[in-house]
């Protein structure tokens, strides 16, 4: 019997008002497996990536994760329509997402040990000497033990991005989403935030990544999704999709960025 | 030319060259017109017959007047808290998904900013001959849970309190939510995707970052509120300007009293930037690349320049010396 996968998405579909974005993604990804999702820029990587835990409000389909339906109810007496969750639900639900984004996104009022206990303190109700000791501890595994206390503003592009990692790992989630964790950091930065994301894909995390890092993508992956246009172009492994590239849009896209 | 200038200058080598700071004569001449001009002025109103200096030092101090001082800064402390968060109510119900919160927010703002001051301040203070009796119950029912007469509940002091928060919170409700507009939207993004709520990203995200934004104004609004309680003496509230109206009334001495209440409302005014450049040093944190030093730092600093100079002085060569002389 196989694992029913930690995430699947059927079908999903997105407009911007008039504009389709997603026209009907399908995908799965199995426990402690590492997908990158890669595609020219507005093709809806980040909008997909923003529904699985629902920023972003899906117009049809359905995502899945860890069994869950994410962001909606269903009700058995009204078949196929589900209503959104409260907001207090759908908090709950993401407390097991983390979620990195392409510009960081770190509190800078708050020091970059607060960034990381700020949720599990506040959230998940841990205390607060637990929260600190796992928070030394995160900032020892991405390499910033000694930046404790730094606020945001006097950290590195790369330095932020790795406490920004710390602070998604606080709350212990089962799946991570990276949105283009390296796109706004300056080349000799970009190393020392894959190093850190390699780590965690090791240690077994369940990881979805849009990334423009081919040579991440084919080291690390375990599967890799060509989007286009709002729709999965192919899909496979890095081998089969990086090196032997079935449609023309993927290899035109590849050639782009080698 | 000084001593420490001499120092400097000896240890430059051939091609180097020190950064000696430009001086600004300009700055000096100004200051120097602006300092006789003052001194001028105070001497005219010292000099002046019409004003009666003992009449001044007398009630300076009299226990009715410090008496308006302590109620106009409570009056000022609490329409302030009252303004502060009926704002910040409005300011989120403004900006809320709900379209019933925020015609109610916006329809609050265009009356309380549309209408005079003056006319709130007299309405509550008039309230009782508008409704002789507030209650509390059921509308068109018999229910009533609390009654009581209008004048028992609606003080002065109450009137006035409501007339001055009321009013404020409409243009405080501007400043908050250009404060909350001033946070970059991938703040709420980043403690959503961490499974913050909506209050919890609005109470431990949003706010202390848009504080930084809303204290400077809020400064403002809390010095024209301490001097907008003036207006509290047309409904008989007994702060400071309403004690010192009625003791010129007895005495007639105009002038001198209004010159005692102006005198604490410089004072009252200057203290509140003391706690305001604190607050702002506060929720400065993380935003800039070093915070500004406090005043107790500056003179330590200051102190601690004066002395390694006194140092450098004693210390400099007979030489040197010498050649400041000359020059
Ligand atoms: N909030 C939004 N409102 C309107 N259009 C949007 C919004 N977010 C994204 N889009 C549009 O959706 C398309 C896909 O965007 P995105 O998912 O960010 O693409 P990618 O991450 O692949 O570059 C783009 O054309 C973009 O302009
Ligand atoms: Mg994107």
């Amino acid at each position: 019997m196989t694992p029913s996968p930690l995430v699947e998405a059927r079908n999903v579909r997105k407009h911007f008002g008039a504009h389709h974005v997603l026209k009907g993604i399908d995908l799965e990804v199995r426990r402690g497996e590492v997908m990158c999702l890669l595609g020219p820029s507005g093709s809806g990587k980040s909008t997909f990536l923003r529904c699985i835990n629902h920023l972003e409000k899906v117009d049809g389909g359905r995502i899945h994760v860890d069994g869950e339906l994410m962001g909606y109810e269903e009700h058995a007496s009204r078949k196929g329509r589900a209503r959104e969750m409260k907001p207090k639900q759908i908090a709950a639900q993401r407390r097991s997402i983390g979620m990195v984004f392409q510009r960081f996104n770190l509190f800078p009022h708050l020091t970059a040990l607060g960034n990381i206990t700020e949720a599990p303190v506040g959230v998940a109700h841990h205390s607060r000497a637990d929260a600190r000791a796992r928070g030394m501890e995160l900032l020892r595994r991405v390499g910033l033990t000694d930046h404790a206390g730094a606020y945001p503003a006097h950290l590195s592009g790369g330095q932020q991005q790795r406490v920004a990692i710390a602070r998604a790992l606080a709350m212990e989630p089962k799946l991570m989403l990276f949105d283009e964790p390296t796109s706004a950091l300056d080349p000799e930065l970009v190393g020392d935030v894959l190093s850190v994301m390699r780590d965690l894909a090791r240690s077994g995390m369940t990881m979805i990544v849009v990334t423009h890092e081919i040579g991440f993508a084919r080291e690390v992956a375990d599967q890799v999704v060509f989007m286009d246009d709002g729709i999965v172009v192919e899909s496979g492994a890095p081998s089969r999709v990086i090196d032997d590239p079935r449609h023309e849009r993927t290899r035109a896209f590849l050639d782009s960025v080698l | 030319m000084t001593a420490t200038d001499m120092t400097v200058k000896s240890t430059a080598g051939a091609d180097d060259v020190d950064a000696v700071p430009r001086s600004h004569p300009g700055r000096w001449i100004t200051a120097a017109a602006l300092v006789a001009l003052c001194a001028g002025w105070v001497l005219s109103l010292w000099n002046n017959r019409n004003i009666d200096h003992a009449t001044i030092a007398d009630f300076l101090f009299d226990g009715r007047i410090l008496q308006g001082v302590l109620l106009t800064v409570g009056l000022t402390a609490c329409s302030m808290l009252l303004a502060t968060t009926l704002a910040v109510a409005l300011a989120v119900m403004r900006l809320s998904a709900n379209p019933v919160l925020r015609v109610v927010s916006w329809g609050y703002t265009w009356f309380f900013r549309g209408t005079p001051l003056l006319v709130q301040i007299v309405f509550w203070g008039y309230l009782g001959l508008l409704y002789e009796k507030i209650s509390l119950g059921i509308p068109f029912t018999s229910i009533h849970f609390f009654s009581a007469n209008t004048n028992t509940i609606v003080t002065p002091f109450v009137a006035g309190l409501l007339a001055l928060g009321m009013n404020e919170a409409a243009y405080a409700s501007e400043i908050v939510r250009a404060g909350l507009l001033s946070v970059d939207h991938g703040q709420v993004e980043a403690a959503h995707s961490l499974g913050m709520s909506p209050t919890y990203t609005l109470r431990r995200i949003i706010v202390p970052q848009a504080m930084r934004v809303i204290i400077p104004p809020m400064g403002n609004e809390t010095i024209s509120m301490l001097k907008n309680t003036a207006l509290l003496q047309l409904i008989a509230v007994p702060e400071l300007y309403t004690r010192a109206s009625w003791i010129s009334a007895q005495n007639l001495s105009q002038v001198e009293l209004l010159i005692v209440a102006s005198a604490w409302y410089l004072v009252l005014t200057s203290v509140l930037s003391v706690p305001q450049y604190y607050l702002e040093r506060r929720y400065g944190r993380g935003a800039g690349r070093s915070l500004p030093t406090t005043p107790w730092q500056q003179a330590r600093h200051t102190a601690t320049r004066i002395r390694t100079r006194v140092a450098q002085v004693a210390h400099t060569n007979p030489r040197n010396a010498r050649t400041e002389a000359d020059s």
